[in-house]
């Protein structure tokens, strides 16, 4: 993963090696570069020491005796009220959240990438852009109309309704990234399958779906890390038993039972991270490949 | 008779009962420990019926729970029961049909004679009809002060909020705080509400809050009350601590002389095995008079069609009510019985005076009770800014005080 | 850009029926769910909405009260002080960091990978590592205090005045990144010729980013600058998780003004009229951008 998406020209420069420009240009960057790092590293030696550690080391000092007693009970037996189940139940209604919800808002956004590239009707560009400007009104203006639908479509509080308000606020940026993609690909493709007689649908399977591989991996990428890290729709349209892990790991460090336990919130909060960030360190290119499309070409 | 019938009655639910265990999801906030034991209690005598106590514990306070609760009930997703501060927290909800009536358990059982004080079930009667189980009392009319912390200083516990006063340097000198408040809004409007029932009085009190009438805010008895907030807005200067029981715990540690907070700080006491007029002391009414009030808990029932549900929530309210339940959740959760006729045997102190004067004091109606939400939290937002901010004046909060009435008359 | 344009069948409704009917989704949730919801609060907002939604209108009576709202306000300024921080320091930091990246740098992956990875985490868990740094007896305070700088003191999440700061620390840590990549593209995007014209002409490299590839990549300017308010505008999570308001009600947003009011307060009219005004805010960004992005090319 060390060579990344960025092809294409650079600024070019003289080189001298050990100059002045350079000690400055790699001193900077190392200098953020540790800043970014201290939170990461901070969380992790937290998670890793004794409460009576914690009291009297400084947060950046290592575990003089490690221990991964924080882990197991931020996983398996943290307490939000009565329920001592740890993080585990929110980790698995996130993946129950999560699989669903992707494999839907990204199935219905490419076909309206498709329909929106290569089959443009009148009308089409008019409610693209209405989905545009959608993705920037803020969710609170839509909250409660929300849980009205959901209620008349008796999927408030389930799993299902939290997919399908997923699906929804998850189309604009997707819709976005498909159309753009399916714009770039060769016009003669369609053409040439077009006048085979191949139709809309036929299109898609057999000439679209497999020349867009990459750019579905990209969309996984992005709604996975997305609907993961939700906290809003989670806390407002399901019940406590299906609280994704976000919200469950806000309800464990935002619990205090008289002693704080500093070390079993930072382990669970790395929990609660691990998901998106091995996505994002495994996939690192198609990542930023991910926002940069979605972003930039717009 | 109607004992016998209530027993009957109790019996052929219990059959049924054990036949069909009914999963009852009851929605609530106590999250912290002493909450958490109590609500235990509940959970297994509500168990012990052969239903089941499914819990859905919404950490944080009420004011990031109710949200979620009122959500799913008008969501059209209703757990089967649901707790609320008694007052007008449920009211809409019931207005709009969402909630079940309890009057037929509530007539047969005669809860309007077992209910004390009967305000606390007078919370729950909409339109003559209860729709609410009160399960406990709370006053938030206590000053709760950390002997520890006085030995320290070398000083005397005080007495009463004007001895308390005068001991302020005295702790500050041996690095104490001398007043600790949370920054969770509403703990600052308990100050408030300390002031005014024990420094401007019972009637006082009940012409602002329950009439709302702005003269008695302006007349001389709130001025004193006033003045008196503005010294507990010295005392508390430096206290940074966000939740109740984190502030509880810095008065449990010796770190703070006292705080002021209901009657449920009790619990954390408890959990940190201190003993009442050993390790701490506390004063109703700022030691200043013999008052409580009646804030509390209530648990309300959503309307199902389902009548199996609509059975078990029966029970579960009758459960809640029980002179058993009444004692074993109040003693953990150190709040009084709704009930004049259980005997809370093994009560420590504080709750002895608190009940004491239950029975025979002067009693206030809480907050939540008298006052809509909405104007609540407003009032709430109100004092954490007058604690944060020297520069405001008490006149500023007048000034509030009376535009938040008059919106809510 | 125009590809197919259908077959040239007679009716109008039915050509291209296909594409209509896999659009359907898309016009349902643009038509019912951004123009039908918002419309529905905003009519909403001019009620006496409480608990449940009912329709008594009381014309702007909600609006007067959002005004006169202390709390409303403190959401307000918290906004503007939060927004202008947001935007300066960040574009700055990621213009800064993108323009080293881009000078043929080596582990340039490795730094980019670093910078960027905050930026896949959720507002909780940024707002909750921060809260834990800032915490003053175990954190960055007391760990500079040990070196013996005994009366520093940095304790932004209990200073009411400086709490906002708190909340930008994690906001950048976990934004910045975002900005830089969307800049590094932009300027890899850049021709090299233009390096090459400026290099014989002697201008100074860094003079050629400030005035020669600014203004080029003025698009990617633009788009970022339009995200990142709109991010700006909806900041709700990282509050909740790391001050969940407070100290008092001094780090409240207007996201969370809007929730509170709607769920809390049981005051929905006052939460629609709060949320309208969080979309005006957002139009008034959004609408001239939508028009020049999208309006010119219809044209086009």
């Amino acid at each position: 993963m060390a060579d990344i998406a960025f092809d294409g020209p650079r600024g070019s420069k003289p080189r001298h090696r050990l100059s002045g420009r350079n000690i400055m240009i790699y001193g900077t960057l190392i200098v953020v570069a540790l800043y970014y790092l201290i939170p990461l590293y901070v969380m992790v030696m937290t998670s890793l020491k004794g409460l009576p550690e914690i009291r009297v080391g400084n947060i950046f000092s290592p575990p003089v005796e490690a221990t991964f007693e924080p882990w197991v009970k931020a996983w398996s037996q943290a307490c939000t009220g009565l329920n001592c189940e740890g993080l585990q139940r929110g980790f698995w209604n996130s993946v129950r959240i999560t699989v669903p919800s992707v494999f839907l808002s990204i199935l219905i956004a490419s076909i309206n990438g498709y329909a929106l590239a290569n089959w443009r009707f009148r009308g089409a560009e008019f409610f693209f852009a209405i989905l545009m400007i959608g993705a920037f009104i803020p969710y609170q203006v839509m909250i409660y109309p929300m849980v009205i639908l959901l209620r008349e479509l008796g999927l408030y509080g389930s799993l299902t309704g939290l997919v399908l308000v997923h699906t929804v606020f998850g189309m604009p940026i997707l819709t976005l990234l498909f159309r753009n993609y399916f714009a770039t690909l060769p016009e003669e493709l369609f053409k040439a399958a077009r006048v085979d007689g191949t139709g809309f649908w036929g299109i898609y399977f057999r000439i679209m779906l497999p020349l867009s591989l990459p750019i579905f991996v990209v969309a996984v990428i992005l709604q996975v890390t997305g609907i993961w890290n939700d906290f809003l729709f989670g806390v407002v349209y399901t019940k406590p038993e299906y609280y994704p892990m976000t919200v469950q790991l806000n309800n464990i460090v935002n619990t205090t039972t008289g002693v704080r336990e500093y070390n079993v919130n930072m382990a669970a909060t790395i929990l609660t991270g691990l998901v998106p960030l091995l996505i994002y360190f495994v996939s690192g290119r198609l990542f930023v490949r991910g926002i940069a499309a979605g972003a930039v070409k717009g | 008779m109607s004992k016998k019938f209530f027993f009957a009655a109790t019996a052929a639910i219990f059959a049924l009962g054990a036949a069909q265990a009914k999963e009852v999801e009851v929605t609530h906030w106590w999250t912290s420990g002493g909450e958490a034991a109590a609500v235990a209690e509940f959970a297994k005598a509500f168990d012990a019926t052969g239903n089941k106590w499914v819990d859905g514990a919404i950490a944080g306070s009420g004011s990031t729970a109710r949200p979620v609760m009122v959500s799913r009930i008008t969501g059209g997703d209703p757990m089967g029961a649901t707790q609320f501060n008694h007052g007008q927290q449920a009211q809409e909800l019931v207005e709009a049909g969402l909630m079940r009536s309890l009057e037929n358990v509530a007539s047969e059982d005669g809860w309007r004679d077992i209910v004390h004080p009967s305000s606390i079930l007078e919370s729950c009667e909409i339109d003559g009809e209860i729709y609410c189980v009160p399960v406990n009392i709370h006053s938030q009319l206590w000053l709760w002060l950390s002997n520890d912390a006085f030995e320290k200083a070398g000083i005397e516990v005080p007495t009463d909020w004007n001895a308390f006063v005068e001991s302020a340097p005295a702790l500050r000198e041996a690095g104490i705080q001398p007043l600790v408040i949370g920054q969770q809004p509403w703990q600052a409007s308990l100050v408030l509400q300390n002031v005014a029932a024990a420094i401007a009085g019972p009637e006082i009190y009940a012409r602002v809050f329950n009439e709302k009438d702005v003269e008695a805010v302006n007349g001389p008895e709130m001025e004193k009350a006033f003045a008196a907030l503005e010294t507990a807005r010295e005392l508390a200067s430096g206290s940074n601590v966000q939740e109740w029981n984190q502030a509880t715990t810095m008065v449990i540690n010796g770190e703070a002389g006292g705080q002021v907070m209901g009657d449920w700080a009790q619990g954390e006491f408890a959990v940190a095995e201190k003993v009442a007029g050993e390790d701490y002391t506390c004063l109703p009414g700022l030691g200043l008079a013999d008052i409580v009030s009646t804030g509390g808990d209530a648990f309300y029932f959503p309307a199902v069609d389902d009548p199996e549900m609509t059975a078990a929530q029966e029970e579960l309210a009758r459960v809640m009510i029980s002179p058993e339940a009444q004692v074993a959740f109040n003693l953990k959760k150190g709040s009084m019985p709704v009930r004049g006729d259980v005997d809370l045997e093994t009560a420590n102190d504080c709750m002895r005076k608190g009940l004491d004067i239950l029975a025979n004091g002067t009693v206030v109606d809480g907050m939540d009770q008298v006052l809509s939400a909405d104007a609540g939290n407003q009032l709430a937002d109100l004092m954490i800014q007058f604690f944060n901010q020297p520069e405001m004046s008490v006149d500023d909060v007048k000034e509030g005080l009376i535009s938040i009435l008059e919106y809510d008359s | 850009m125009a590809k197919a344009n259908g077959s040239g069948r007679p009716s109008r409704l039915f050509r291209n029926l296909n594409a209509k009917i896999a659009a359907i989704p898309m016009i349902l949730t643009a038509m019912v769910v951004f123009v039908g919801f918002s419309l529905w609060t905003v009519v909403y907002s001019f009620t006496k909405s409480g608990l449940l939604p009912r329709r008594d209108f009381i014309g702007l009576t909600q609006y007067e009260r959002l005004w006169s709202n202390a709390k409303w306000l403190i959401s307000i300024q918290n906004l503007v002080i939060f927004g202008a921080c947001m935007l300066i320091f960040s574009f700055v930091i990621g213009f800064v960091l993108a323009c080293l990246l881009d000078q043929k740098v080596r582990f340039e992956g490795v730094f980019r990978t670093v910078l960027l990875y905050p930026f896949a985490l959720s507002f909780v868990v940024t707002g909750v590592v921060w809260q834990w740094i800032l915490n003053p007896d175990f954190g960055f305070q007391s760990i500079v205090r040990a070196t013996g700088w005994e009366s520093f003191t940095f304790d932004p999440l209990n200073n009411g005045k400086i709490v906002m700061l708190g909340v930008v620390i994690a906001a950048l840590w976990q934004g910045t990144g975002f900005v830089m990549v969307l800049l590094l593209a932009g300027l890899r995007g850049v021709d090299d010729e233009i390096w090459k014209a400026t290099r014989i002409d002697g201008v100074p490299a860094w003079k050629t980013y400030l005035f020669v590839v600014v203004p080029m990549l003025r698009p990617v300017f633009i788009t970022a600058l339009v995200i990142v308010t709109a991010g700006i505008v909806k900041v709700y999570d990282l509050v909740v998780a790391q001050t969940n308001g407070g100290p008092g009600i001094s780090s409240e947003v207007p996201a969370k003004y809007v929730y509170d009011q709607m769920f809390l307060n049981q005051n929905l009219g006052q939460g629609f009229a709060a949320s309208t005004m969080m979309l005006v805010t957002v139009a008034i960004i959004i609408i001239p951008w939508a028009y020049l992005e999208f309006g010119g090319r219809k044209r086009g």
